[in-house]
């Protein structure tokens, strides 16, 4: 009797299964938006901030009285955001990915990944800054909205750091703060580190140059102290580490937990800088479901306020003219924040034509991947005691096993 | 023994369809993408690139890692697990959770957590400093990876030992006592030999994950250096060269299928002599 209840409830279980995932088929009046973004990279509602998903929420109801639900969900890189569409996960109606990755969506071996837009939908658009728009990556404007944009500059901490070693990418490369330094864990952010440092094109094809900057690296991997992403954050802040190349917004976010930490833009012998800039731009990939939504989406995060609170909550510089003109938004940054994200001296379109990342090819990417495999297999860092140790298991197992071997065959003998 | 009915085998057909559709299909598609290049073209090129001096480091270190963290799991676990079924049933029950409550916690904010512990300047530094020894460092180094992994894995060897114990019949360990049998000569003769199939699932349950582990790598070794489920997940994940990354896990798993057999062969075979 229990059994067939058993089997009973369990059969009960995978109808309910089933059921629930056709229902997603019915068209309901509610319309789900999935937006698939950067981790901490919204204002999402805490400390007091607005909660920009749920605000374009209220204001599609009022507006078009039409229940509106933004299903929300965050990567934590391109190459993970590329992956999980290249995957064949669809349903997503908007993503925001940085420059290049656009450009390897738009020139996708498989077909163009990213719809149109429909810039009638989007009327906002007309605040985004004239140096945000038409880059490289969307030359015709056509697939995409710049969210954010920023600079890769070097963190410090002044405790350790002296003054005079400050201000190029040698920084990184110093073997006096050996074990302060933290490296990127991702290929073409920590070659882009030595190829800023050689004057190489971190674009470039040249396969010479790309070892060279492969070089550089190996030359530095006894200096660092761990190659990382996110925890950049922790280790910069509880002063673990003293030296980490990271982006200006996040330098601005962890200076409030640690008075210690300060960060410089590289600049060459002349005083240019030179360094990596990057745009993020809302795109629509191909698949959406709601398009139309999705464009009242993109132009609802250029309105003012959730603009606005997105640029407060980030601290990345926002390419909307409603945000960086606005008194109280630069009251909220300060001197400084302002200063660091909006340099007076920087001339965008020369240092983005000529410092950002620009998409590779397949094959380069397959060549870059490899030098940084190379540069992960290498281990002069790790010494070989796990090796010995290892070793003299094994030797002391096996001679286990052969004294229990023999014993075991005496012990027969004296049976028999 | 009474044929089963239709009714009685429907139970075992949500397992059924889950295996074939998430195991036996996914491996399927690995030993595809194994087989072919980026066009769907057979090939065994992906196997070749993988005879390279580096790759050969890489499986080696994976295996002597994984292998260290197995008999320092081993060697924790057998004790802990012996004095737990030796207590009173309502004690085992109570340590039995302790053991267990680690597991309640995620995986990632464990391994994320030592990271905190073993900083230069970091919780035990911190803690070590205030009676003035230190700062030692701990963390980045290979044996902040294979604590990583002892900790993240002996609930699994302790299992199945504890298991295995508690079901130890205690009047074999009196007749051993009876027949003149010191304490030593009764672990070893006695309790060992009967507890070896706990000991053999334990091993396995801890050897397999922590040779495929990337995670802990990642955080507790800095990044430095590459275990082999490192590698393979940066082929799915920012390589994107499926093929390759299958190619490895492909041979990763013939390994692991190996050693298990010799594994098992081990079991099969002593175990005889105890029966």
């Amino acid at each position: 009797m229990k059994k067939i209840v058993f089997s009973l409830l369990l059969l009960a279980l995978l109808l309910a299964t089933i059921l629930s995932f056709s229902s997603c088929g019915e068209t309901r009046e509610k319309i789900v938006l999935n937006v698939y973004n950067w981790g901490e990279y919204i204002s999402d509602g805490s400390e007091g901030s607005l909660d920009v998903n749920r605000a374009f929420e209220k204001y599609y109801l009022d507006t078009y009285g039409v229940e509106m639900t933004v299903n929300y969900t965050t990567y934590a890189s391109n190459e993970d955001l590329y992956a999980k569409l290249k995957s064949g996960a669809t349903g997503y109606d908007i993503i925001i990915p940085s420059d290049y990755m656009i450009q390897r969506m738009i020139e996708d071996e498989d077909g163009n990944m990213l719809e149109e837009l429909d810039f009638d939908n989007i009327p906002n658009y007309k605040y985004i800054a004239e140096h945000c728009k038409g880059l490289g990556y969307d030359p015709e404007e056509k697939y995409t909205v710049p969210y954010t944009y920023g600079m890769v500059g070097v963190i410090y901490n002044k405790k350790v750091v002296d003054e005079e070693d400050v201000g190029t990418w040698a920084l990184l490369y110093n073997e006096k703060y050996k074990g302060q330094i933290l490296q990127f864990n991702n290929s073409r952010d920590a070659f882009g580190t030595a190829m800023y440092m050689l004057g190489i094109d971190v674009n470039t094809t040249d396969m010479t140059k790309w070892n060279a900057a492969l070089d550089k690296l190996v030359e530095q991997k006894p200096l660092v102290q761990s190659y990382v992403m996110d925890e950049i954050y922790n280790k910069m802040e509880g002063e673990e580490a003293s030296i980490s190349a990271y982006y200006a917004g996040d330098y601005l976010s962890m200076a409030e937990n640690n008075e210690n930490l300060a960060f410089f833009y590289p600049t060459d012998e002349n005083g240019e800088y030179v360094t990596n800039i990057f745009v993020d731009a809302m795109c629509i990939p191909k698949g959406c479901g709601n398009k139309l939504a999705a464009e009242r989406y993109i132009n609802f995060m250029l309105s003012k306020e959730a603009a606005i609170a997105n640029a407060e909550y980030i601290y990345y510089a926002s390419p909307n003219s409603l945000v960086y003109d606005d008194p109280e938004y630069q009251e909220y940054m300060g001197e400084e924040g302002m200063a660091l994200l909006y340099p007076d001296d920087l001339d965008f379109a020369k240092v983005y034509d000529q410092y950002a990342y620009e998409n590779l090819d397949t094959e380069m990417l397959q060549e870059v991947n490899n030098l940084w495999e190379q540069l992960k297999v290498e281990s002069a860092s790790l010494g070989n005691g796990v090796y010995i140790a290892c070793g003299v298991l094994v030797a002391a197992l096996i001679a286990f096993f052969i004294v229990s071997y023999v014993k075991k065959l005496r012990r027969r003998r004296y049976y028999w | 023994m009474k044929k089963r009915s239709l009714l009685g085998k429907a139970p075992a057909a949500p397992y059924l369809v889950w295996s074939v559709l998430f195991i036996i299909a996914p491996l399927i598609f690995v030993a595809y993408y194994a087989f072919t290049d980026k066009n769907g073209n057979f090939t065994t090129a992906n196997f070749g690139s993988l005879a390279t001096a580096e790759y050969a480091e890489i499986f080696l270190r994976s295996a002597c890692f994984a292998f260290l963290a197995t008999i320092i799991c081993l060697v924790i676990a057998y004790p802990v697990a012996y004095y737990i079924s030796k207590t009173k049933p309502k004690t085992q029950k109570i340590l039995m959770v302790l053991v267990m409550l680690p597991m309640w916690m995620n995986f990632l904010i464990r391994t994320y957590s030592w990271m905190a512990i073993l900083e230069d300047t970091g919780l035990l530094n911190t803690a070590l400093g205030y009676i003035g020894l230190g700062p030692y460092h701990m963390i980045n180094t290979s044996g902040a990876v294979i604590l990583g992994m002892v900790y993240n894995f002996l609930p699994y060897m302790i299992l199945p030992i504890y298991t295995s114990l508690s079901k130890l019949d205690p009047r074999l360990v009196e007749a051993s006592a009876d027949l003149g049998c010191n304490a030593t000569r009764t672990l070893f003769h006695v309790i060992l030999p009967l507890s070896r199939s706990g000991i053999i699932s334990g091993i396995t349950m801890v050897f397999v994950p922590s040779i495929s582990t990337f995670y802990i790598s990642q955080k507790l070794g800095g990044g430095k250096f590459d275990l082999i489920g490192d590698t393979i997940e940066r082929q799915f994940q920012t390589a994107y060269n499926y093929n390759l990354g299958s190619a490895i896990s492909f041979v990763l798993m013939i390994l692991i299928i190996l050693s298990m057999t010799v594994m098992n062969r081990f079991g099969e075979e002593e175990g005889g002599m105890v029966a």
